[in-house]
């Protein structure tokens, strides 16, 4: 890890002192976002949480009617992966509104500054929580608590004198895990990242109240056109982006989550132009942000 | 090239003038105390110092402009900007895996050296910590650090007087070895007059005075006057008189020691005598100036 490149020449005193070690950006990033996972645990533990709660419930539901034959069998296992997933969606906004704001009100802004890590590297780690760590783990922990689920319907079948065989045709554990990452990558990382990315600039720029500071603009925006111009295109918007990129008509049926979520394809995913507005409104909150944390002192 | 280099550094919030044209230079090897009332910009002058916020004037801290370079300029100085600013949830073994991730010039076995000689446990959290284990702790590591500069802000703030000297007894014997460079500010003067190369007094975001111990201590002297020689003393023009127990204590500058050996009782000033004689005279003057 170390090489002679560093040392400073001209200093016999510092001679004796081995050079400094080599720390990449990749290395800095990585211990940040670390750091984040030792201070908010929620990030972990609300999800788990959420799952810890399910499945006993998932479990006694199954022994009161092991045979639900006249609603899809997909349905537990959806609630199961949304229940999760919002558990995440609500970690990330927390997350998000606390990380910026956090460090200035303890004062550990000041400790933090003392370390050669750039306000760059310390905003991407950290939107980097909402954006892929948040919907990595809670996408693991979907999939784990799906398999045990799988597992228990499959033994209380097995123990009512039913074929296991009709379960494993009726759905392919294997696709509806893909698609649930695919889901959870693109809706929950690329299209709500304008949002995390917004809450992280209120979060760095808030004096106090950052929750107060992050949901009132969108009301007074929504208030003022609303009165102004008697339209609601802002509401409008903040609906599109909430909802997800998918076409409404299908969002809106309580139907299959498995159409829901193929509704669109990688291609026409990408091909959205909302995806890349977004990610452009996301990419101006987080250079505020970075300019932001450059100037702000603890408060 | 020197380790600090200002020339009028200026930083205003507001209408309020926080240091107000600044000239500066400090030394590689040198421990400068920078001494000031509350308000005075000393902080505000190290937070420049550090990167931590934006200025005018010109401002190089080795060889780096502190605000666009903070990230780089923090691989080779470090500072400790008060007591409590160690994040209360981290851990102690946290806090060393965190260093040595992401600092280059972090030496994980000097710092558990350093915590070894402490009561502190790898396991126990920051808040479970008391005030002087937290200062201990925060010592330990940024004396790991291989820095050229070194930066204290009120590093002792609220310990008591065990941790205090230990405090200072580490930062001498363990850490400084004249190729590097410290800048401390303190109210408790009087514990680091033996510690400091340098003394810089700062008032209203000026320097109102800058000088090496050396010259500090051949240039002023302190003398308790005998009663009868009162007259013979003021006479040889003191820059400030007070009253101890009844007695009157003269402060010369640039006055033969024989001469005011005959006055009576000579000794060295405390550093903290001297800034009330040298801020009282200025406020003397700006007085009369009215």
């Amino acid at each position: 890890m170390s090489t002679p490149a560093n040392t400073v020449p001209g200093s016999p005193l510092e001679s004796g002192v081995t050079a400094p070690a080599v720390i990449t950006a990749s290395r800095r990033v990585y211990w940040s976002v670390r750091r984040e996972l030792w201070e908010h645990r929620s990030i972990y533990i609300a999800p788990l949480a959420a799952a810890a709660v399910f499945l006993p419930v998932f479990l006694i539901a199954l022994t009161l009617s092991p045979v639900h034959r006249h609603e899809p069998l997909d349905l537990p296992y959806e609630l199961a992966a949304g229940l999760i997933m919002g558990t995440g969606f609500i970690v990330g906004i927390f997350y998000s509104l606390d990380a910026l704001y956090g460090e200035r009100r303890d004062r550990s802004i000041l400790f933090w500054k003392s370390l050669p890590v750039s306000d760059l590297t310390t905003v991407l780690a950290k939107f980097a929580i909402p954006l892929v760590i948040l919907p990595l783990l809670t996408f693991a922990i979907a999939v784990v608590t799906q398999f045990v689920m799988l597992l228990l319907s499959s033994a209380v079948r097995l123990g009512s004198g039913l074929s296991v065989g009709t379960l494993g045709a009726r759905m392919s554990f294997f696709h509806m895990s893909l698609m649930l990452l695919y889901h959870i990558l693109t809706v929950h990382g690329l299209w709500y990242a304008p949002l995390y990315a917004w809450l992280l600039l209120v979060s760095a720029w808030a004096p106090r109240a950052p929750f107060i500071w992050a949901f009132l603009p969108p009301f007074v925006i929504w208030g003022v056109e609303k009165m102004a111009f008697r339209t609601s295109h802002f509401l409008g918007m903040l609906r599109y982006r909430l909802a997800g990129p998918e076409p409404s008509t299908t969002t809106a049926r309580s139907g299959n989550l498995m159409e829901m979520m193929s509704a669109l394809t990688p291609a026409q995913f990408f091909s959205t132009p909302g995806l890349w507005i977004g990610l452009a409104v996301a990419a101006i909150f987080l250079a505020t942000a970075v300019r932001l944390r450059r100037y702000r002192e603890p408060i | 090239m020197p380790c600090i280099e200002a020339r009028g550094l200026r930083k205003a919030f507001g209408t309020t003038i926080a240091v107000d044209g600044i000239n500066l230079r400090v030394e590689e090897g040198r421990i400068l105390g920078l001494i000031g009332p509350n308000g005075a910009g000393k902080t505000t002058a190290l937070n420049a110092i550090l990167g931590l916020t934006s200025y005018q004037g010109e401002l190089r801290v080795l060889g780096r402009d502190p605000w666009t370079e903070r990230e780089k300029l923090m691989r080779d100085a470090c500072f400790i900007a008060d007591v409590a600013v160690l994040p209360r949830w981290m851990k102690v073994c946290q806090a060393l895996d965190y260093f040595a991730g992401v600092h280059p010039r972090f030496d994980r076995a000097k710092a558990e050296g350093f915590l070894a000689k402490t009561t502190i446990g790898r396991a126990r959290k920051v808040r479970e910590l008391s005030k002087g284990m937290v200062a201990q702790l925060h010592l330990a590591l940024v004396m790991a650090i291989d820095a050229k500069l070194l930066v204290l802000d009120e590093p002792t703030l609220g310990l008591d007087i065990l941790y205090r000297k230990q405090f200072y007894d580490s930062l001498l014997n363990d850490y400084f070895d004249r190729s590097r460079t410290i800048v401390v500010t303190t109210h408790q003067v009087e514990e680091i007059q033996d510690v400091l190369t340098d003394v810089m007094f700062i008032n209203r975001g000026r320097i109102v005075f800058d000088c090496s111990m050396e010259e500090f201590e051949s240039r002023y002297l302190e003398v308790m006057v005998h009663p009868e020689q009162i007259a013979a003393a003021r006479a040889l023009k003191p820059i400030h008189e007070r009253q101890v127990f009844g007695r009157n204590i003269l402060l010369f500058d640039r006055v033969e020691r024989q001469q005011l050996a005959a006055l009576g009782d000579v000794r060295t000033p405390s550093i903290a005598d001297l800034f009330v004689a040298v801020l009282s005279n200025q406020s003397a003057a700006q007085g009369g100036a009215r």
